[in-house]
């Protein structure tokens, strides 16, 4: 791209005007409260976590895909069984990339998909009784720690008991049997999913085990999904530095690791969005203190880091994530420096999940790329304006149909993991409890933020900054690279990765330089489309081939992007 | 850099029965290898479906609307199907799959979702201005018993000049994909079609192929000079060039106006083995019923048999011969059997996946000498096990299984048994190859481990050559490189 001249970085406001024009009046109301121009010192108010309007073809999934898809599917060792017809579990088999390593003497159940493939008559007669059959099937089967029911929508209409199934299979086979109520429907988006299963992890399995891990410097790592073994890189990070990680919710992790993870002293909370619920209630139950980390970029791992070991605040500990900070910097800055210089001043979007569109920012400003959108597919207010916004946001219906537990503490298990002194000095210093501070507080001053981003404002979006990469999902990838930008897949990686910590960086850097500076855009036009002067009819003369030596060294490895109002006027 | 972690995934294994271990013995398996040991096999029939070798209605219905032009298909339901269908149909087809939901929240669900998918469609209609909105319902509405053909009806009228409205109902726990796929086609044709002078032109409905056989049948069907309407034709909408500019829909498919007049046609060709019997109720026959269309079914031209049926239909109707290109391709084909006989003959195969796909590489695999062990369908078809009998012409082996209805469990189940050489299966078979050790040549759909799954092509000559050359190199590499000399001439 840097050697197409570049129009300036068109004016935000006038990309905003673009989008919402198209909208009828009242779909450009609701819309205009989720597209904002950003203010980092005083992030204005952005609609979010708000209903789809029916028609407009949303990233978002569904309650049931943030349950059963996200955040319990990645349990290795239990087995799960959707209840509904076949389409809903078909969809979430291994769809999403969670990696596994079960520990010795374990299962990995991750690959089966166990579904009850409800038929007409069970739709009419009721499918209890098929429920029940297939968790007996599934414990002959697999004689599970565990196993967990998952509602679809049908089932939430006539009326199943789930709860009641798995209680009565519960006694009866003496293993734990547990269900969410997590119809489709639910919410509005897979964020009322994620609600739905801290609720059921908390309620099922946090505590069975009192158990706590041998290692120093406990922690838990919550909201991380271990896509592309991201979890895995974190916790070989964490043994260099000598801490210990008794659970990752939920990679890489197995049900009795989850059993006991209320043992651990501290919260480090990755993905907000999805399990800000579990380290609230984990809180008020056990007294686990949570910090907000975030391990995707070189900087903000080494920030992370520093802010656990401040945390436990030994002297030992400090001093080694030091040395491994250092020695991590080291090793990531030969190629920090080979690939910025190609990267340097490109423009990225991102666009995508409840954490990502955030962390991944760092990344793009290590290379010295500018964010000049981004926005959330199914996050709420706080996960863009930061968590003081907490008190002032509006319960809807839809919010108000997930449970909020009634969490009190632990009468024999609550425990303060800090002295109030050890907290005010902590305090003192300014490290914050609790506290995610947001998107748009790290973002430039009038970053254009849109809430659930619709096909319609990123094609405006595409059109207006041409950037050299927008980040989103499967279902916009092959969207945007029709329209000649590429596209990075934030939720399989594109089948990539690691990409978390310093090693995963390097391998992030690489891939938006392979990315960014690709030619096959270049030969997106045929020749004779490229020279208006042939006239109406375009001839196939191809031009004289130039050797590869013969090509200017200045434009090898530079992608010439088409500029689609310019090359249409051949025909 | 750390080594790729892909290498240190706990590798899936198929479902594995131990039948007879005691109690006692533990249940849990070697760590990361994922071998399940259970005390007894568990007698059919089964509550639960294990890794299922099917998918649910309203995709087969999406992929038909898919290949109309100016087409949205639209699911009314919540919008979580359309999602998940969307995410599927874009890992296999690698190109970008717009359907819109009604996005019922939970109100809708006891209130019904009329209101949401008035505005649906307003929207999509606003935004896309399509031709043709394709309603398919899920498993949701359904269950509420909405009303769909009604509110589009009211809905059309009150918004003359709109897109046309076209419902289908596709209950999931009453079809899997394929009957998806047929009812809609079936319904598109019934929408469109209005009675039309008799003309020269022939309709041709293919059935859930890739689009590359899609463009492979229309360059056969021009060979012979017969004008004629493919339904539905997703060639060009679901594996589609670069845009040199913003499409709002993929430009492509079957234009409406030539649907309208598939009711004057002098044929209606309709391919798939399981539309043959007389139970099915197929848009050919709707349109043979009721606008006295000559139906010609014919099984997916597959293999050199089958194709000779499809090209010796063509023949009839076009009252012409077999155009020389094609007699060339065909007799390279027979050429290469020869040349390629010793290496596939007598080779077993397990094969699994959508039962029309399923019978016509089983011909083919006859006709090459090679045995089908293990036959498998998904989709529940009383008509699939005659279909496979009767395809075995020369090759049917005593320990031949054949099911439906079936899921990857138990195939896998009975593949452990017949012990197969190769599979043929879409990506789903990944796991049981790897256990098997065997290869696993990738068909239909879908596929989602290989790029190029739109690109397969399995029918004509040309398609069966390309699954010739590949099954025995298939074989050859794996002589080749277990051979000890690494021999270069094989
Ligand atoms: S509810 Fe029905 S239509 Fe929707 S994904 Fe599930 S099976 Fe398919
Ligand atoms: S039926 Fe409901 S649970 Fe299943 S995919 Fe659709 S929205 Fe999700």
């Amino acid at each position: 791209m840097s050697d197409t001249p570049r129009n300036p970085v068109p004016d935000p406001a006038v990309v905003r005007e673009e989008m919402l024009k198209a909208y009828p009046a009242k779909t450009r109301k609701k819309r205009e409260k989720q597209i904002v121009l950003n203010d980092p010192d005083a992030p204005p108010q952005i609609g979010a976590n708000t209903r789809t309007i029916p028609g407009i073809i949303t990233q978002r999934g569904c309650t049931y895909a943030g349950c059963r898809g996200v955040v319990i599917g990645p349990i290795y060792d239990i087995v799960h069984i959707t209840h509904g017809p076949v389409g809903c579990g078909y969809y979430s088999w291994l769809t999403r990339r969670n990696l596994a390593r079960p520990e010795e003497g374990q299962t990995n159940f991750m690959q089966y998909c166990m579904n009850t493939d409800m038929q007409e008559d069970e739709i009419i007669f009721g499918g209890e009784k098929k429920l029940a059959a297939a968790i007996r099937e599934a414990y002959a089967l697999f004689k599970p720690k565990a196993i967990s029911i998952y509602a679809t929508c049908p089932i939430g209409l006539i009326g199943d008991d789930i709860h009641t199934v798995a209680r009565q299979a519960k006694e009866e086979l003496g293993i734990n049997v547990f269900a969410f109520s997590c119809e489709g429907y639910k919410g509005v988006s897979q964020s009322a999913g994620h609600h739905i299963a801290n609720n059921g992890v908390f309620k099922n399995i946090v505590g069975l085990d009192d158990t706590p891990d041998s290692g120093e410097y406990r922690i838990n790592i919550l909201g991380e999904y271990n896509i592309g073994g991201d979890a895995f890189e974190i916790e070989e990070l964490l043994r260099k530095c000598g801490i210990t990680c008794t659970a990752t919710l939920s990679g890489n992790v197995s049900y009795d690791q989850i059993a006991r993870c209320h043992t651990a002293d501290l919260n480090c909370v990755m993905c907000h969005r999805s399990i800000n619920y579990m380290a609230e209630m984990m809180e008020t139950k056990y007294g686990i203190p949570w910090i907000k980390v975030n391990f995707i970029g070189a900087e903000s791992t080494a920030k992370s880091l520093r802010k656990i070991a401040a945390y436990f605040g030994d002297k030992a500990l400090i001093d080694r994530v030091e040395r491994v900070i250092a020695q991590e910097m080291l090793a990531l800055k030969a190629t920090v420096e080979e690939v910025r210089p190609r990267c340097e001043g490109k423009l990225a979007a991102l666009f995508v999940g409840g954490s990502r569109a955030h962390h991944y920012q760092d990344l793009f400003k290590e290379l010295g790329m500018q964010i000049v959108s981004a926005g959330y597919e199914f996050a709420h207010r706080d996960d863009y304006e930061g968590r003081d916004v907490l008190p002032t946001i509006k319960v809807d219906a839809d919010s108000r149909n997930i449970e909020e537990l009634d969490v009190e503490a632990d009468p024999q298990r609550f425990k303060a993991r800090r002295s109030p002194e050890q907290l005010e000095a902590l305090q003192a210093g300014g490290f914050t409890f609790s506290d995610y501070e947001g998107m748009m507080r790290e973002m430039d001053r009038r970053a254009l933020v849109i809430d659930d981003i619709s096909h319609h404002e990123m094609d405006q979006l595409i059109a207006l900054y041409r950037p050299s990469i927008v980040c989103c999902g499967i279902k916009e990838k092959y969207i945007v690279e029709k329209m000649g930008v590429p596209c990075k897949q934030l939720h399989s990686y594109d089948y990539g990765g690691p990409y978390a910590v310093f090693t995963g960086a390097a391998n992030f850097y690489r891939e938006i330089d392979r990315m960014v500076n690709t030619r096959v855009w270049s030969m997106i036009m045929p020749p004779w489309q490229k020279q208006p002067e042939l006239g109406a009819r375009p001839v196939f003369t191809p031009k004289p081939r130039r050797s590869r030596e013969e090509a200017s060294p200045a434009t090898r490895g530079r992608a010439v992007r088409p500029v689609p109002t310019e090359t249409a006027t051949t025909n | 850099m750390n080594p790729p972690t892909t290498a240190t995934l706990s590798i899936p294994i198929a479902w594995q029965f131990q039948p007879g271990v005691p109690d006692a013995q533990p249940a849990l398996g070697v760590a990361g290898e994922g071998r399940i040991a259970s005390e007894a096999p568990i007698h059919e029939p089964r509550a639960a479906t294990r890794n299922a070798c099917k998918v649910c209605a309203p995709l087969g219905a999406c992929v038909v609307f898919s290949g109309i032009e100016n087409c949205v298909p639209f699911l009314h339901g919540s919008q979580g199907c359309a999602t998940y269908i969307r995410r599927y149909l874009i890992s296999h087809f690698r190109e970008p799959v717009d359907i819109a939901s009604s996005s019922f929240s939970e109100e809708d669900t006891v209130f019904g979702g009329a209101r949401n998918l008035r505005l649906g469609l307003a929207n999509v209609a606003g935004q896309y201005t399509p031709q043709a909105i394709g309603v398919a319902t899920t498993c949701l509405a359904e269950t509420i018993g909405e009303d769909v053909p009604r509110i589009l009806a009211e809905h059309g009228a009150a918004n003359s000049g709109g897109p046309e409205l076209v419902p289908v109902s596709t209950p999931a726990y009453a079809g899997t994909h394929v009957d998806g796929f047929h009812r809609t086609v079936r319904r598109v044709v019934e929408h469109f079609a209005t009675p039309t002078p008799p003309h020269a032109g022939i309709n041709l409905l293919p059935g859930f192929v890739s689009p590359e056989d899609l463009r492979h049948l229309k360059e056969l069907v021009a060979a012979f000079g017969l004008p004629c309407t493919l339904l539905p034709d997703y060639s060009d909408t679901l594996d589609g060039a670069s845009w040199p500019e913003y499409q709002r829909v993929q430009p492509g498919g079957t234009p409406t106006r030539a649907i309208r007049r598939m009711s004057g046609a002098r044929a209606t060709l309709e391919l798939g083995h399981t539309l043959l019997g007389s139970g099915a109720d197929t848009a050919g026959r709707w349109l043979h019923q009721t606008h006295q269309v000559p139906r010609m079914p014919l099984a997916l031209p597959i293999g050199l048999r089958e194709t000779d049926a499809f090209m010796a239909a063509l023949g009839e109707l076009a009252e012409s011969g077999c155009p020389d290109d094609i007699q060339r391709e065909r007799g390279r084909l027979v050429d290469a059997m020869v040349d390629g006989h010793k290496y596939v003959f007598g080779k077993r195969a397990a094969l699994f996946g959508d039962p029309d796909l399923v019978i016509g590489l089983c011909s083919f695999l006859d006709e090459i000498g090679v045995r089908p062990v293990l036959c498998a369908s998904g989709t529940r078809q009383a008509a699939f096990e005659p279909a496979i009998r009767e395809v075995l012409d020369h090759s049917e082996a005593d320990d031949l299984q054949i099911l439906t209805g079936a899921d990857h469990a138990r195939i896998s189940e009975v593949a452990r048994e017949v012990r197969p050489d190769l599979i043929f299966s879409s990506s789903k078979g990944y796991p049981l190859a790897r256990e098997l050790e065997v290869p696993l040549i990738r068909v239909g759909f879908p596929v989602h481990d290989r790029i190029g799954g739109q690109r397969l092509l399995h029918v004509g000559y040309r398609g069966a050559q390309r699954f010739f050359d590949l099954i025995v190199n298939t074989i050859l590499e794996r002589r080749q490189d277990r051979s000890e000399t690494g021999y270069s001439y094989l």
